[in-house]
């Protein structure tokens, strides 16, 4: 089936206005794309690590999910929902329940790279028929905009500030989506906001219809945490790709396929510029913080190209 | 009593909450007004607008209504928050972000 925009936007929302997320938060939008992708006719599980999204879309009596919802705890929405799926694979077996149901987890990735990290693991490996999906906004947002594994290298956060002591975080970002990949499961893929919404809503659907574990990573901008306007959302997630922070590829059965490739890799100032938790390394006498990540990242997307037979 | 959220007004006590706070709708967050967070308003020119619909999937506040004819609508400025995302995408121009007056 070809994709189609209007189709997809045509879609009832399975995700509710009235959230209390901030104006130009990447995460609702990953959130009602992920979901947007079921089909109308399956019901939902959804279970949210804490999280900005747990925090804001959940505040009793108010819920933004139309379907059913869980939130336990930091470390195991991965856990959670793989009890509920396998209830559910017992329910089904007692002929108790007749309806199709699919589980997803949202962790940010706080709650993924990091404190969630082993109830993740452990789900995937028991190949739950589930999709995990990190929202990525690459550091602890919720509670202030601490370092997380998945910050990147250089980032000013409130612990890794930068100064003269150092120069924004110190250590590269993890990379979290070749973990995943490592667990040798049937569906893996990165992806951001890009265009029309094709590449992540295809990726989400085969991560839905894919039987067994499927993880999603999706890059989802913070404008309070980057330190950008809350409009440039588009443009800072269209930089990512370009200048191949962040490329869009996916892993079926182990078999690496990349989706996009720039006609030409943009220098990584193109990304990095906007940002106000980068603005340092524009100061003069840091160039070699530019010249550092762009080693990084052609290390990185040679890699990738190597891995996808390019 | 009723465990309707629309019910469940600041005057019911905890004695009357649903047990571990469970709530048995869905969706219940749309009687949140997060509009009057906004501080800049979106205003579309339906002159200019082509209906190509890039803007409808980019909202963090499902506030670009797309009907059954496949046409966008006017912005749900009781959940629109303002930020911008929308006209910046638009590749014609028709979304302009004026100052909210309250």
């Amino acid at each position: 089936m070809s994709y189609s925009l209007k189709e997809n936007v045509m879609k009832e929302d399975r995700f509710a206005a009235g959230h209390r997320m901030c104006a130009g938060c990447g995460s609702p939008i990953a959130v009602r794309t992920v979901l947007r992708a079921l089909e109308p006719e399956d019901h939902a599980v959804v279970c949210s690590a804490t999280s900005c999204l747990e925090v804001s879309t959940f505040m009793y009596p108010y819920t933004a999910w139309k379907d059913s919802f869980i939130h336990n705890a930091f470390e195991n929405a991965a856990a959670t929902i793989s009890g509920v799926e396998t209830a559910y694979r017992s329910l089904k077996k007692q002929g108790k329940l007749d309806a199709s149901y699919k589980f997803v987890a949202f962790g940010g990735d706080g709650g993924t790279y990091d404190i969630g990290f082993q109830s993740l693991s452990g789900a995937m490996e028991r190949g739950h028929d589930m999709v995990y999906v990190c929202y990525d906004n690459e550091a602890y947002m919720n509670t202030g905009i601490q370092r997380s594994s998945s910050t990147p290298h250089f980032a000013d956060t409130t612990t890794t500030p930068v100064g003269k002591v150092i120069p924004g975080k110190p250590q590269q970002k993890k990379n979290l989506t070749k973990i995943m990949v490592a667990h040798n499961i049937p569906y893996v893929a990165q992806t951001t906001f890009i265009g029309n919404f094709k590449d992540i809503t295809e990726k989400a659907h085969k991560a839905f219809y894919t039987p067994g574990a499927a993880f999603l990573n999706v890059m989802a901008p913070c404008p309070r945490g980057w330190r950008y306007p809350s409009e440039k959302l588009m443009e800072i997630t269209k930089a990512a790709v370009e200048t191949c922070v962040w490329p869009l590829y996916e892993v079926v059965e182990g078999k690496y396929t990349l989706n996009y490739e720039p006609k030409k890799k943009l220098p990584v100032e193109e990304y990095l510029r906007p940002q106000g938790r980068f603005a340092h390394m524009f100061k003069p006498g840091n160039e070699w913080m530019i010249e550092e990540v762009q080693k990084e990242v052609d290390r990185n997307w040679e890699e990738l190209l190597k891995l996808c037979n390019l | 009593m009723s465990h309707l959220a629309k019910d469940m007004t600041p005057d019911v006590t905890w004695r009357d909450i649903t047990p571990g706070c469970n709530i048995y709708e869905g969706g219940t967050s749309q009687v949140v007004e997060t509009g009057d967070w906004r501080t800049m308003k979106p205003v579309i020119d339906w002159d200019k607008c082509k209906q190509c619909l890039l803007c409808a999937p980019v909202c963090p506040d499902m506030s670009i209504p797309v009907g059954k004819d496949g046409k966008r609508g006017d912005f749900n400025y009781f959940f629109c928050k303002g930020c911008g995302i929308c006209a910046n995408v638009c590749p014609f121009g028709a979304i302009s972000m004026v100052k909210e007056d309250k």
